[in-house]
């Protein structure tokens, strides 16, 4: 419940009340801004970039930019667009957010109703995990997918993503079941449940929340990886991420700015989903208990 | 717990059955996480160039490292950009967090608004921002061509200023997430206590300052720790705005790593240069982690 | 010259479990994603596959091949090689040095490479005296690139010495002109101060201080001077210099709105670009000082251990492709550079590539053929990279030309 709607709400003059809206309006703008231009300038023929003002609205509307970064761009040797990368980005993200928040919300579960000795300080040494750089990594990785003889492989890839990100979905599940109450669990107990039975029929159906957030911050987090994308994709199954840095980084010729953008934007446009979509239950989600504390 | 039942295969299997399952991640992250550290602490000590080697040389790689003076830069800039940018997440969060929780109108927009910058990755907001801000074709040319000739703002170009863009645009991409941190703070906060203070004629300012704020002492550790592991590993940020320039005024220790390890073949100092990074984090990390778990058995 | 364009269908199937390969391929790491540079790269393509191998392309752009060479590390760590990679200078020999690279000997010796490829290129292409690449193209970084409009209106000649050119550069300056184009950043301060060292003190001090990274060559009055021609040159370029890509740059040259541009002849693919031709438009001339030289870099592909023998003999196929006469001359037309072989006919080429591969031939003959330390071949990445830091810091004002050159020789000793 908001503050502001118990009965006792905070009482505010007209004018802080103006002031407060100008605020958020003014930050709104702020964040809005570079959006903006990126959208206006993707739909712009290239003379008008070159010759004219970046805030500007087109004086010849455009698509063709899209299109050439979805189907006609340069990224490598072959003029593919963005296209065939988009689905190898799905083809990794999907099962790696999948497994990794399964795995996290099981560990979530045993560290708060299967308590046992020592398990406090295995929670810690997995949330340490959160914070390790990633090009630290890459050559021992790169070895030990070597010798597993999954370099280069979709499920390589998605290995190393669930990895690192097993910290993140472990904590999330962590501090939102150890605020369940433990009391149903110990009912389920007394009732014959066993381990599975209790997290799958018990846990799982009040999981929602926290669900939408550790899918959420995966998701975000592995779609936009660019080092473990470029390092254990071969070629042809690199994610977007690797494509579009290819097309905005090529160091020679001509820039297309508006083919860059429409691209940048196109790489972004499932994660903006997204959050755009499940962003309410983000906060919900945050509430419950996961990030408070 | 079930102390007294028989000890039968079902039960026992019960005790062992959850350490089973947490094994797994549990050993995943003790070999790719720190056995891979101790990896990079055993490199540091070697005379590693382009790839692993295992000569030992000694404390050499380290006493080189800071005869650098690129590392010098890079710790500097993440000393100033590191607090800069988590005071002013911090500051700009709240603030957002308590106004929207106002009973705006519109909050269903202005939300998803605040909210979207984290949805993208580090390296379209560097190239967005870093058109944004050349004072070629960005904000300053645009001033010009609406009239205002003598506005100035080449801080990307200037050596001395330059850390500061990568501030504005970090800062564009976090606030939102923290704001919705604190908007979830403040939601969850227990009105019985706002109505008391009310009642004993607590003013708005101070209802915030003495009550309100207090209370959302968990998010503000969770937004601390977030944007400070956000701030030490920020890489493709820092790359896609200004490629660490101009020169090498806005190194960090996460690219000057990567450019000593991967582009300068000097793996060595690489190394010892991420064991300096892993131990700040730690030196943050450890204590807030301490604090935090302790409290809650 | 068309070659039929077949969509590597083989290759995407192959793409999903890439290791073992039973059709031919070869899996190719490059930086050259641009429209122009792509182009290029298809005449090879185009080549292989009309020999009935398929082409796994594996590009990864950024930082001039920086992001690549990571990458590389990590393939080869994990031991999956590509089959090869676009690799410059020294690069080549630090991988040879680690026995990741294949021996094309035998390949050599068939087509005689050691007689068509300058020595100096050689030094590169192979390691303990065996070929280990095969080198595609010969750039060289020490050319001005000049607006002929903008030298009539201002009544100037192609200068051949320093003092001329300074004169030539004022003159712009008064006229109200940029007087050289430049991008701040840090590879294109070095390409200048090659030229600055050569023109300085020639041959034999470039090979001193750039090569033999001799301490007092590094610190001598002449490396000093060196740093002080960087200072006038400074005082020539616009205030906007500072992060401008080199292609800018050279646009900005194209357009008359700077007389000069000091940069490798990747650069003439932009005047081309803008519809311009070599000698009309747009000249070309050695930086006054530098004449009789050629600090060079060469683009070649390092051909990495496969263990794979339908590889290896794809490995084989490619490198005699990237050797071929016919293939020199169609991707050198393209890119811009100079054949790697001295045996070709220059009558494909425009007036500025004849002008090069006559130069190239005759520093090759006399002795005056160096690698280019801002592009990788005339030192190793970290010993290159600490002189970046020197040369940049002073550039943008942090040292004087004295300290400058002391800074030198610290730095060039730590990487060591």
């Amino acid at each position: 419940m908001s503050i502001a709607s118990q009965d006792s709400a905070i009482r505010m003059s007209r004018a802080t009340r103006t002031f407060i809206y100008l605020f958020l309006l003014l930050f709104a703008l702020f964040y809005l801004l570079p959006f903006f231009i990126m959208l206006v300038n993707s739909v712009k023929p290239l003379s008008e970039i070159t010759g004219g003002q970046m805030i500007a609205l087109p004086e010849v509307w455009t698509i063709q930019p899209w299109l050439d970064a979805w189907s006609t761009a340069q990224i490598g040797v072959e003029p593919t667009g963005l296209r065939p990368y988009f689905w190898n980005s799905i083809r990794m993200v999907v099962p790696a957010v999948v497994i990794c928040t399964i795995i996290g919300a099981l560990n979530g579960y045993i560290l708060t109703k299967w308590r046992f000795r020592g398990d406090t300080l295995v929670f810690g040494l997995m949330l340490f995990s959160c914070f390790i750089p990633f090009q630290i990594v890459l050559i021992p990785m790169a070895r030990i997918l070597g010798i597993l003889d999954i370099a280069g492989t979709t499920a390589g890839l998605v290995l190393v993503h669930v990895v690192y990100g097993i910290g993140f979905s472990t904590l999330y599940f962590r501090n939102y079941y150890a605020a369940f109450p433990t009391e149903l669990v110990r009912a389920a107990q007394i009732d014959g449940a066993g381990f599975f039975q209790i997290f799958w029929r018990i846990l799982i159906p009040s999981s929602g929340p926290i669900t939408v957030v550790c899918v959420i911050w995966l998701f975000t987090n592995i779609w936009n990886d660019f080092l473990f994308g470029a390092s254990f994709a071969s070629g042809g199954g690199a994610p977007m991420t690797v494509a579009l840095n290819n097309l905005v980084n090529s160091s020679t010729g001509v820039r297309e700015y508006n083919v860059h953008f429409a691209g940048a934007i196109m790489a972004a446009g499932p994660t903006l989903l997204v959050y755009i979509v499940a962003g309410r239950y983000f906060v919900r989600g945050l509430m419950a208990g996961s990030v408070k504390g | 717990m079930a102390a007294n039942a028989p000890t039968d295969l079902r039960t026992r299997m019960q005790v062992w059955l959850p350490k089973l399952v947490l094994a797994p991640s549990f050993a995943m992250v003790l070999i790719f996480v720190y056995g891979f550290i101790l990896f990079t602490l055993y490199l540091s000590f070697t005379g590693s160039r382009m790839l692993p080697s295992y000569d030992w040389v000694g404390l050499q790689n380290y006493q080189n490292l800071f005869r650098i003076r690129e590392w010098d830069t890079a710790i500097t800039n993440l000393a100033i950009f590191a607090s800069l940018y988590i005071i002013i997440c911090t500051l700009i969060g709240l603030f957002l967090a308590i106004f929207l929780d106002q009973k705006i109108r519109g909050e269903g927009v202005l939300r998803p608004i605040f909210l979207y910058p984290m949805a993208l990755s580090f390296i379209v907001t560097g190239t967005a921002w870093k058109w944004f801000l050349d004072p070629g074709i960005g904000i300053e040319a645009t001033m010009h061509l609406w009239g205002w000739e003598s506005f100035e703002f080449d801080w990307i170009k200037d050596r001395e200023m330059a850390i500061y863009t990568v501030v504005i645009a970090a800062v564009w991409q976090t606030s939102g997430f923290v704001m919705a941190m604190f908007l979830a703070g403040l939601r969850g906060i227990d009105t019985e206590i706002l109505k008391a203070a009310q009642m004993d004629g607590a003013s708005n300012w101070n209802l915030y300052r003495r009550v309100i704020i207090p209370q959302l002492r968990p998010a503000f550790l969770s937004a601390f720790v977030i944007l400070s592991h956000l701030a030490i590993k920020s890489y493709d940020l820092v790359i896609a705005l200004t490629g660490g320039g101009p020169g090498n005024a806005t190194a960090v220790p996460a690219t000057f790593m990567y450019s000593y390890t991967f582009t300068r073949n000097q793996m060595g100092i690489g190394a010892s240069s991420a064991v300096i990074m892993l131990m700040t984090i730690a030196a943050i990390m450890v204590p807030y982690l301490y604090a935090e778990l302790r409290e809650k058995k | 010259m068309t070659f039929t364009r077949k969509l590597p269908l083989s290759a995407a199937a192959v793409a999903l479990s890439a290791t073992a390969v039973a059709a031919q391929e070869v899996e190719v790491l490059h930086w050259w994603t641009s429209g122009g540079e792509a182009a290029a790269l298809n005449v090879l393509k185009g080549d292989l596959e009309g020999q009935g191998i398929g082409w796994m392309d594996m590009p990864v752009a950024g930082g001039g091949g920086s992001d690549a060479m990571t990458v590389l590390r990590a393939r080869v760590t994990a031991g999956d090689p590509p089959t090869a990679v676009q690799m410059l200078g020294f690069s080549i020999q630090d991988w040879a040095a680690e026995g990741a690279l294949a021996n094309l000997d035998d390949l050599a010796a068939e087509q005689n490479w050691s007689d068509v490829v300058p020595e100096a290129l050689q030094r590169f292409s192979t390691y303990d005296g065996s070929w280990v690449a095969a080198p595609v193209n010969v750039h060289s970084t020490n050319w001005v690139w000049a607006n002929t409009a903008l030298m009539e209106e201002l009544g100037i000649e192609q200068p051949g010495t320093w003092d001329e050119f300074v004169a030539a550069m004022q003159a712009a300056q008064d006229a109200g002109y940029t007087a050289l184009a430049h991008g701040g950043q840090a590879w294109q301060d070095a390409t200048i101060f090659d030229s600055m060292v050569m023109g300085v003190g020639g041959p034999e001090f470039y090979q001193a201080a750039m090569v033999d990274l001799d301490a007092d060559a590094l610190g001598s009055d002449q490396m000093v001077e060196a740093f002080q021609r960087m200072e006038t040159l400074r005082g020539f370029v616009d205030d906007n210099f500072s992060g401008r890509d080199w292609n800018l740059a050279s646009a900005m040259v194209a357009n008359g709105d700077a007389l000069f541009q000091i940069m490798g002849d990747w650069a003439k693919g932009e005047f081309i670009n803008a519809g311009q031709t070599a000698g009309v438009e747009f000249q070309c001339f050695r930086v006054p000082g530098t004449e009789g030289t050629v600090t060079f870099n060469s683009d070649q592909f390092a051909m990495f251990n496969v263990s794979d023998e339908t590889a290896m003999a794809s490995q084989m196929s490619m490198a005699s492709s990237v050797m071929s006469p016919e293939f020199q001359v169609a991707f050198n037309t393209v890119k811009g550079s100079v054949p790697a072989r001295t045996d070709i006919s220059d009558e494909a080429f425009d007036a500025c590539g004849q002008l090069g591969m006559a130069q190239l031939a005759e520093a090759a003959e006399n002795g005056t053929l160096f690698g280019s330390m801002a592009h990788g071949h005339a030192n190793n990445p970290s010993v290159q990279n600490a002189m970046y830091d020197v040369i940049t810091a002073h550039f943008n004002g942090e040292y004087d030309a004295a300290t400058a050159a002391e800074e030198m020789v610290t730095a060039v000793s730590i990487a060591q």
